[in-house]
């Protein structure tokens, strides 16, 4: 792959709806893509500003957003408690469009961890996280977590104590889920951004717990 | 809009059938045995919208957990936890009832 | 009874270790996920993710091991836009090929 492929400052493809993949041929379903597209905004079904504006929501789309939250909700009780009846509502407080499916987020205490799955297909809170990693949409993830937590999570290197009640959440419906995970300890100092900044999106799937900094 | 067939607490049981199509009730929990945590509301049955159905009607949506030790009681000890699945009232039967 | 598990239906399946793979999406695959987003949203409703689903379940058992991802999504998106009258099947081999002839000159 050519060195300018992800410079976006002075390198403006032709076309919005290219891939960066300017010196590989195109595969099959790449071009079908290019297609469809182009044929969608001859027909004003869509438009190119529309196709360029939410290739613009998702390249802004991050973890990042979810973790803003989950700090917001560690120092500020009232906001939890909306976070914790819909995170769109929480995520409108920011100015942050969460999209059009509802996001529920589970909340880890001391006593319960939450893991979050789509068995079926690889529905994900991604209108605010952003999109899922290659993992969670994987056959081993996918089929393994229900059955064996432990065992994946254990792949994650977490290790969660005996006594405490594991709950996986299989989205196989209209909620998309997160974790909102539990505050870890020797974190009693920090601020919001600090918080925010050991917010992790592995944290928010379930299968990490954050860790206070140096805590490595 | 109907009012919802189960309360929450209750227990029930995930009906075992095979029907061809597209369905989001996972085959893992077909013919088990749960309960219901959350009535989380109504919403188009998905059966129907996979077929482009727009009119498609709407279904009371539950929240069931089951228990690992159900869903794999062959499974060494040391996993025990609970999944929760999102389940619609279609799929549903009180847990008395056999199958 | 029988379990006729199709094959996303795979939860609670034997499998290995989780590969903790990912990769920066590539342009064509947010141009995928973006076209599924604009003819499902509110102004459009051209189609549903439930359609989506019924569409890449229906490609039969090869296709989660053959197809990645957004593979499976566009041939699922494009599958329903011409059962929809949408696009035909001619006008997508027309464009196909001249994106593919554009691509090259290119190249």
């Amino acid at each position: 792959m050519s060195d300018h492929t992800h410079d976006h400052g002075d390198h403006h493809p032709p076309h919005p709806m290219q891939p960066d993949l300017e010196d590989t041929p195109l595969t099959y379903h790449q071009s079908m893509t290019l297609a469809v597209v182009e044929l969608l905004i001859e027909k004003n079904v869509i438009s190119a500003d529309e196709v360029r504006a939410m290739h613009e929501v998702i390249d802004a789309t991050s973890p990042a957003l979810g973790a803003k939250l989950v700090a917001r909700a560690w120092s500020d009780a009232e906001f939890k408690k909306r976070l914790l009846k819909s995170v769109n509502d929480a995520a409108a407080e920011f100015g942050v469009d969460a999209g059009p499916v509802p996001i529920r987020a589970m909340e880890n205490t001391t006593g319960v961890h939450n893991v979050i799955v789509c068995t079926l297909c690889s529905c994900y809170p991604k209108y605010l996280l952003g999109l899922p990693p290659d993992w969670y949409k994987s056959r081993a993830y996918r089929s393994r977590v229900v059955r064996e937590p432990r065992a994946v999570l254990a792949e994650f290197g977490t290790q969660l104590p005996g006594d405490v009640d594991l709950v996986v959440h299989d989205s196989t419906a209209d909620f998309r889920y997160m974790v909102l995970p539990l505050r870890p300890a020797g974190t009693d100092g920090l601020g919001e951004e600090e918080l925010a900044a050991i917010v992790t999106r592995d944290c928010m799937i379930g299968v990490t717990c954050p860790k206070a900094p140096g805590s490595e | 809009m109907s009012q919802p067939q189960f309360q929450t607490s209750e227990r029930v049981r995930v009906r075992q059938w095979e029907p061809p199509g597209h369905i989001r009730t996972p085959s893992f929990i077909r013919g088990h045995t749960g309960i219901v945590q959350q009535i989380a509301g109504q919403f188009r049955n998905p059966e129907e919208l996979a077929y482009g159905r727009k009119d498609a009607r709407l279904l009371t949506l539950y929240r069931v957990a089951f228990a690992h030790d159900d869903l794999w009681p062959e499974s060494p000890p040391g996993e025990q936890h609970a999944v929760i699945v999102d389940i619609y009232e279609n799929w549903l039967e009180p847990a008395e009832r056999k199958s | 009874m029988a379990n006729q598990r199709r094959p996303h239906d795979m939860g609670g399946a034997e499998a290995g270790p989780v590969e903790q793979t990912e990769h920066a999406p590539e342009s064509w695959e947010k141009t995928v996920d973006t076209i599924l987003r604009l003819v499902s949203d509110k102004k459009r409703r051209i189609m549903t993710v439930d359609e989506l689903r019924r569409g890449i379940e229906d490609l039969g058992p090869g296709a989660y091991d053959e197809l990645n991802y957004y593979e499976r999504w566009i041939a699922s998106i494009t599958s329903n836009l011409i059962a929809k009258g949408v696009i035909t099947v001619e006008e997508l081999g027309a464009k196909m090929e001249e994106v593919e002839k554009s691509w090259a000159e290119k190249a």
